[in-house]
């Protein structure tokens, strides 16, 4: 019998139960839109951390407080004492390691900022250093960023993002103008060129000031106000003329804990590369990488022992229609290649439609969700050629079944 | 003989194992000739269905030869009886056996779907399947399906599909069994004008009344022949030949 034949046959077999072939194919619409969703979040959020961490600027090493160590409280909390990052390190690394082209201390904040009639609330605020626009590749449009003189002496100066300056100001020139943040007016100085989204920060809403006016106006606690000028973490930019990377990060680990008074061994912050963090970073996404595929393996075998159940119930339903079809010439591999046709479309459409399923589901996620997703070309593949499998190998036995059925048995069954 | 379409010799069919054995058919040797119209009797347990199943193919005998148009098939597999079934026989069943929510046109083409000897092509087999239907008066039944038909209308449908592949023998098997006085008339009616135009039919039945439609009455008891006559002459025992028969049908027309 020709394939076309064989299939419009399984094709009516399954039409003629539209209900019970779509129930059968749902284990497998599951199981393959299962593995397209969560294979696209999981691609989606490590695209989104790479490009984070990349976005940050390049060659950049990271110098973070170790707080897990204890360090709160311990030293009494002087500058010096164990007790994680304060702003002077930040000093003590751009002048006396050696192959560092800059280094930025940031601190955050969020304020409502008015200019003119225009408030928008809820801004966020970054303090940072004069090293900023080079470490963290932003470039000025308009105007200049504020230098270390300027920063040393707490100048109420302020560099705007593209989109924020935008709609402070519309079409006038912010450079020159004031904004009010929180209670502290600022002049503006410069806008930056647009940077657009990095991982979920929007650089172009931001508002940029020196970090000594962040430290001393802005931030957020009567706690963190004490803490003063303790800092989360410390970019360094390692110079082109460097000697290594793993140099920069021996000199500068060995002069925070000489200044930290710690050993080596029991330090009170950690220091890491963006390489360390990519590679942590897509360990951690690997691993959960390989659930999901244990995930969508056992769905998709949940789905083909479907497929199997109900083949089985319709070769013992069908079994007067197949005695018929005996007697009137379908040999045993006729009958085989009817059901195993049968068990493979049910397959390949549910798979087909869980292909559209996960890819709508994917953009769903993305869109309602709020999560970043990326569709995998070859996790549809994969997706699509497992439901196959599934089909043909689940397919079999039932199949066989109904070949070996003896017709006259076949033709007596009620 | 050439003209023999059905010869069976010495065939056994033997079921079960040990004290539980049975023995359905026990050395049955027979002729049929072509364009005969055979009615085989008996009662429940004689062998005659054990008969009817292995001379359509659906069945294999335990013993003894089964020459099928000049083919000895008694070694064949499932698969090439299945191809002897498809081009050589044609079934009618007393419960029709049409496939449910199929319309009677599809149902008439089944057998092409399983014919190997050279596909022909759809529309042209179609054709065929209209005209074996206009032959069994059904051409304004063409897009039913079986549960829209009668009894009667049913079976006729059956006897078409049966027909399609130009069959050399049409096995029926009580085919009045379901049907009413009328409708059951009429189907031995369709049978006896097949017959008339050369086919050659073997019918199983339980009821006098369908039994005198056919030439000639095999009896079966306890699988064996008890008696092998033409209708209307009194117990012969003899096998018929080929001269006797084209006579009585002389005689009839």
């Amino acid at each position: 019998m020709r394939p076309s034949k064989v299939t419009q046959i399984a094709w009516k077999g399954l039409v003629r139960n539209k209900l019970r072939s779509l129930l059968t194919m749902l284990g497998v619409i599951i199981g393959v839109s299962a593995v397209i969703i969560m294979i696209s979040i999981s691609a989606g959020t490590e695209a989104a951390i790479e490009e984070q961490i990349t976005g940050l600027g390049s060659n950049l090493i990271f110098v973070q407080a170790n707080f897990s160590r204890g360090g709160f409280g311990s030293g009494g909390g002087g500058q010096g004492q164990s007790g994680g990052l304060v702003y002077d390190d930040a000093f003590a690394i751009a002048e006396e390691v050696n192959g560092v082209a800059g280094v930025v201390v940031e601190q955050n904040s969020s304020e409502t900022v008015k200019a003119g009639n225009v408030t928008i609330d809820d801004v966020s605020i970054l303090g940072s250093t004069s090293d900023f626009p080079s470490v963290r590749d932003m470039e000025i449009d308009n105007g200049r960023y504020f230098n270390q003189a300027e920063i040393d002496r707490n100048q109420k100066l302020t560099v705007l993002g593209s989109s924020l300056a935008e709609e402070l100001f519309g079409d006038d020139v912010p450079v020159g103008q004031v904004v009010t943040v929180g209670n502290t007016k600022l002049t503006v100085i410069g806008v930056f060129e647009e940077k657009g989204l990095v991982g979920e920060v929007d650089y172009d809403m931001r508002l940029y000031m020196p970090i000594t006016v962040v430290f001393q106006k802005f931030t957020p606690s009567q706690f963190a106000r004490i803490m003063g000028d303790r800092v989360r973490m410390i970019y360094v930019e390692v110079a082109e003329d460097a000697e290594s990377l793993d140099d920069v990060i021996l000199q500068t680990e060995l002069l925070l804990a000489k200044r930290h008074d710690v050993s080596l061994e029991e330090p009170d912050f950690v220091v890491t590369t963006q390489q360390d963090i990519i590679q942590t970073q897509e360990a951690t996404t690997e691993a959960f990488r390989n659930l999901l595929a244990w995930v969508a393996a056992v769905s998709l075998l949940v789905g083909g022992i479907g497929i199997m159940n109900i083949m089985m119930v319709s070769v013992t339903e069908r079994t007067r229609e197949i005695g018929i079809r005996q007697s009137v010439g379908a040999s045993p591999s006729d009958v085989r290649w009817q059901f195993l046709t049968e068990a493979l479309l049910l397959s390949l459409i549910g798979g087909l439609i869980g292909v559209g399923v996960g890819i709508g589901g994917s953009w769903l996620f993305g869109e309602l969700g709020g999560m970043r997703t990326l569709v995998v070309p070859t996790s549809i593949l994969l997706a699509f050629s497992s439901a196959a499998a599934v089909g043909i190998f689940f397919g079999f036995y039932p199949a066989n079944k109904a070949a070996q059925l003896d017709p006259i048995e076949a033709l007596r069954h009620e | 003989m050439t003209d023999s379409i059905i010869q069976t010799i010495d065939i056994t069919k033997v079921y079960g194992m040990g004290d539980a054995q049975v023995n359905a058919l026990d050395g049955v040797s027979l002729q049929i000739d072509e364009n005969e119209f055979v009615a085989i009797m008996g009662p429940s347990g004689s062998g005659k269905s054990t008969m009817m199943n292995i001379l359509g193919c659906l069945d294999r005998p335990t013993n003894g030869r089964y020459i099928l148009a000049g083919e000895d098939i008694s070694d064949l597999n499932k698969t090439e009886l299945a191809i002897i079934r498809n081009k050589r026989i044609g079934f009618v069943f007393q419960s029709y056996n049409l496939l449910a929510r199929t319309s009677a046109l599809e149902n008439v083409m089944l057998p092409l779907l399983y014919s190997r000897n050279g596909h022909i092509g759809e529309s042209e087999q179609k054709e065929k399947a209209l005209q074996v239907l206009d032959a069994v008066g059904l051409a304004d039944r063409v897009y039913h399906q079986p549960q829209e038909l009668s009894g009667g209308q049913a079976q006729r449908v059956a006897i078409a599909r049966a027909l399609i592949n130009d069959p050399v023998i049409i096995l029926a098997d009580e085919p009045t069994g379901n049907l009413d006085t009328k409708s059951g008339e009429e189907i031995m009616q369709l049978l006896q004008k097949l017959h008339s135009r050369g086919s050659t039919i073997v019918m199983v039945t339980h009821e006098d009344e369908i039994a005198v439609y056919a030439q000639r009455v095999i009896r079966f008891l306890d699988g064996r022949i008890e008696t092998d006559v033409l209708n209307g002459e009194g117990s012969n025992t003899e096998h018929l030949n080929h001269e006797k028969l084209l006579q009585i049908e002389g005689g009839a027309s």
